[in-house]
């Protein structure tokens, strides 16, 4: 049973679903809805693997995302990479609602990369259900409005007395009706309908849906179940050869020898040659040395025959111990940013308030280890194309930098979309697309296939970046927060926080509190970072909601009311710049909705080793506020028992067996990353496998109640918000178990010892 | 050097070095590329394959240790009743998100309803700790070897 609660409208959703308006008709005129020439039905790896069962007619294009063959059956071109996270099967959803057609006769296949028929084919940000939810549904609308013009000509009935069914036109008056398949020739032939016309189609009210709201099934699970191959390192074609390569261990550093002939000698060997860097971007083409073999395990182990001298460069004087160090100098002074954040007068307010806190609160790299490992196909030809068969989250720039390190100019490069194994952020970069088309070329024009061991990924990775938070705090004579300052400490640049770590201004409770101040200090690093699943709230979420717990137990107050109180008394005009669609009373619901789910009110009853925590997040427009049951062992082991999950992700969960599946997989995540941590030593990844780098396994997932709270508001995105409170819930329920504090990450079992 | 090797009930002679691991004779030389790669040291159980029915991860079992063993892929797992079962549970609850660690994951489940035909969350926990899911997804894989066993599919752990 969800409830509803009725909030006003989401004002930032409705900018960025005007800006992908604007960007499509600006790539493509209209809504690319022209019927375009047949795409080549490509499916990645498929059709050169394992060929799917096609039409017995040829379908012909309705539109640039959907086509009709004779016979009635629907193709739907899923545009948005898939890595995990169910788009390829939940795109589709929203089109072919609005088409109305018989779902039973929707197949789905994967649109290559193609900017100006598809704008932006990005997996990131949890974007694509906010940036899709209408203008997907207006491709449908606009397609199954060329349908009813068809049948219109054809009895020479005016549109306006039509109605269509699941795949069929209607005209009540006479009686007839007609499929889909009989009109889709006659409906291509039509011009497609102007902007005004399909900003002015009435879209279906959600009482009417048949297939939005309804669990659809991940669309690639019947061929994964068998075992075909269809992911990036399933992909074969004709004349491959396969390639490994070695970069050098620490970032950026350059080869000055290799003994290549002693590689070459392997039998099985076909080439092996030193690549050298394109560029300064650490994601991009670094020095290194290729070997390309028969079969990958050949071309893998005659690397060890290489004896590769390296030019190191600046970055191996730098290790993790050190950062340590320069973190602890950086907070006993002022913060060389200052006032990132700043609301009134925060440290006269800490002096003059009755109860002041400090904490400091840290956490690790982390590694995003996708289980299949980085690998790109490519065949740079003779003809001077490029083909790419490449399972990545962004093909876009990876075409650019394809394009600088070879040469080819960007339109004369092909991306194929390959499902992912995994992505949580890593195939943003595109380093493995540009290794293996510059591979393929020095390698003499011929297809090659790169694959990644899993030491490479684990070892050249755009790291989620570690952080320090040195929070004060200072309660009023009635115990509220009246001041908090954070001296948050981070790496990058000069004074320039790296991808994915900055401090976001509006972090809360600022905009909620009358005195804040946040400012920053960056620590120099040679090591590239990046977006880690829900970037830079998977760790300052952590930070926040663990110390404004330990804030709540200071101020005697139940975190649960503790936290309320807060989102009760905004006391800024505008809050959370970049935020805009934060809503404290969607917040506040959501966490009143899992304190009710989970018992909260009845937690004094648990036995000792036993507590439960609770914690909130915004983040990618979603809100989310959960409970975690954690058990403490005597000797420090702990598990996670349960996690209650309330989300507010809007007035729609379009595909629900998948929603709660991210969900679920979100929480698990979150609990695993707790246990992890990626140090840096001379330069270098220390960890370099599974061994090192635990991922978390089936009996320490918890249960988990998933509950969304349905409101008023557009449909957001599902990918990342559940993950954040998940950290600072399970680190606050630890405390409540155990009494001790978690301001570090990773958990270590010994620190929890309480008998 | 020519190995000859049983998968899947059809016999293939390959000629490679004795050290390479089965993984790569199966993705590579013989062209079935279900079985996943993930770390290349037994830590993920991506490459999980059966070898006289017991669970084997292929990426360190030499090409040269096979001999006569019957080695069974995901590919093949669906010819028996057991792997059938579980193929559909696993549609049936629509376990998988990226799917890369599926393959593995049906092996290792095949082989314990295979030795536990009502395996407990206790046997689950411990035949199935080899086999990590990067997308987390082990609700529905637990869910989906009860429903596939015939069990009830309620968690019966300590909540």
């Amino acid at each position: 049973m969800s409830t509803r609660t009725f909030d006003k409208p989401d004002q930032s959703f409705e900018a960025s679903r005007r800006f992908f308006l604007m960007a499509s008709a600006a790539a493509g005129g209209g809504l690319l809805l022209s019927a375009c020439a047949t795409q080549d039905p490509t499916d990645g790896a498929s059709t050169v693997a394992a060929a799917p069962a096609k039409p017995a007619a040829p379908p012909v294009d309705i539109n640039a995302y959907v086509a009709i063959s004779p016979d009635g059956s629907i193709r739907i071109m899923a545009k948005n990479p898939e890595i995990g996270q169910g788009i390829k099967t939940m795109l589709p959803m929203l089109i072919a609602e609005e088409l109305d057609a018989d779902w039973s006769k929707v197949q789905i296949e994967q649109g290559i990369s193609d900017q100006a028929r598809y704008g932006n084919q990005i997996a990131g940000g949890s974007f694509a259900t906010p940036q899709h939810w209408t203008p997907h549904r207006q491709v449908g609308a606009a397609a199954r409005l060329m349908l009813m013009q068809a049948a219109a000509a054809k009895w020479s009935v005016p549109v306006s007395e039509l109605s269509t069914g699941p795949s069929v036109v209607r005209h009540a008056a006479s009686k007839r009706e007609i499929s889909y398949g009989d009109l889709a020739t006659e409906a291509s032939a039509l011009p497609a309908p102007e902007k005004a016309v399909i900003d002015g189609l009435k879209l279906k009210d959600a009482k009417d849906y048949r297939i939005i709201g309804k669990s659809v099934k991940n669309w690639d699970s019947p061929r994964i179940v068998r075992g075909e191959p269809i992911f990036g390192i399933d992909v074969t074609v004709p004349g491959m050869k396969y390639a490994s390569f070695e970069k050098c261990p620490v970032f950026g550093g350059k080869v000055v020898s290799a003994d290549l002939e002693a590689a070459k000698a392997v039998p099985g060997v076909v080439d092996a040659f030193i690549v050298r860097q394109v560029g300064s971007d650490l994601m991009g083409l670094l020095d290194g040395v290729a070997v390309v073999a028969d079969d990958w395990w050949t071309a893998k182990e005659a690397r060890k025959k290489l004896n590769i001298v390296w030019d190191e460069g600046p970055t191996a004087s730098q290790s993790t111990t050190d950062y340590d160090r320069q973190a602890a100098a950086f907070a006993k002074a002022a913060p060389k940013v200052a006032n990132l954040r700043n609301d009134g007068d925060a440290a006269s307010a800490l002096k003059s308030s009755a109860k002041t806190l400090e904490a400091s609160y840290s956490y690790p790299f982390l590694v995003h280890a996708p289980l299949e490992p980085q690998n790109c196909t490519a065949h740079a030809k003779a003809d001077g194309t490029v083909e790419i068969w490449a399972p990545t989250q962004n093909p876009g720039p990876g075409r650019a930098m394809v394009a600088a390190a070879t040469g080819v100019p960007a339109d004369k490069i092909t991306i194929r979309l390959i499902r992912c194994g995994g992505g949580f952020g890593r195939r943003l970069a595109n380093d493995y697309m540009v290794e293996a088309a510059a591979i393929s070329k020095q390698a003499g024009n011929i297809p090659v296939k790169l694959v990644w061991t899993r030491e490479d990924d684990m070892q050249h990775n755009p790291y989620r970046p570690a952080g320090y938070h040195n929070f004060k705090a200072g309660l009023d004579k009635d115990n509220k927060l009246v001041a908090l300052t954070n001296h948050f400490v981070t790496f990058g640049a000069g004074e320039k926080p790296g991808n994915s770590a900055g401090l976001p201004p509006a972090e809360f409770p600022a905009g909620y509190i009358p005195n804040t101040n946040y400012g920053f200090s960056v620590i120099p690093f040679g090591v590239p970072t990046g977006p880690l699943r829900a970037p830079t709230s998977n760790a300052v979420c952590f930070a926040y909601q663990s110390f404004l717990d330990e804030v709540a137990h200071a101020a005697g107050k139940d975190p649960l009311d503790f936290r309320l109180e807060l989102l009760a008394s905004p006391t800024a005009p505008a809050p959370t710049p970049g935020r805009a669609s934060f809503s404290p009373k969607r917040m506040s619901d959501a966490l009143r909705i899992v304190a009710e789910r989970s018992g909260w009110s009845r937690r004094a009853s648990l036995p000792k080793g036993v507590g439960m925590g609770i914690a909130f997040y915004y983040s990618h427009q979603g809100h989310f506020a959960h409970v975690a049951k954690v058990k403490v062992q005597p000797n420090g082991q702990w598990r996670v028992l349960k996690v209650w999950v309330v989300g507010d992700i809007g007035s729609q969960i379009i595909n629900p067996t998948n929603a709660i599946n991210q969900v679920q997989g979100s929480v698990i995540d979150g609990i695993g990353e707790m246990s992890q941590k990626i140090t840096i030593d001379r330069g270098r990844t220390v960890q370099a496998n599974f061994y090192d780098m635990p991922l978390i396994r089936m009996p320490d997932a918890p249960q988990i109640d998933v509950h969304f709270n349905v409101t008023d508001n557009s449909p957001t995105g599902l990918g990342e918000p559940a993950l954040p409170p998940v950290l600072p819930a399970v680190a606050n329920a630890i405390f409540a178990a155990t009494g001790k504090r978690i301001r570090s990450l990773p958990v270590i079992p010994a620190d929890l010892r309480w008998a | 050097m020519a190995f000859t090797i049983n998968v899947n009930g059809k016999t293939h002679t390959v000629d490679v070095p004795g050290d390479m691991p089965l993984l790569w004779v199966l993705r590579d030389k013989i062209d079935l590329k279900g079985t996943k790669f993930g770390c290349g040291v037994a830590s993920c159980g991506a490459c999980t394959v059966h070898i006289d029915g017991k669970v084997a991860r292929s990426c360190v079992t030499p090409i040269s240790s096979v001999g006569g063993g019957q080695v069974v892929t995901i590919e093949g797992i669906g010819a028996t009743p057991i792997g059938q079962a579980v193929q559909k549970a696993w549609l049936d609850v629509d376990v998988l998100q990226c799917g890369y660690c599926q393959a593995g994951q049906i092996m290792a489940a095949s082989a314990l309803i295979a030795s536990a035909p009502k395996p407990t969350d206790q046997q689950i926990d411990e035949a199935m700790s080899g086999n990590a899911c990067r997308c987390a997804t082990y609700v529905r894989i637990r869910e989906a070897i009860k429903t596939a066993a015939g069990v009830a599919v309620a968690d019966t752990r300590e909540a």
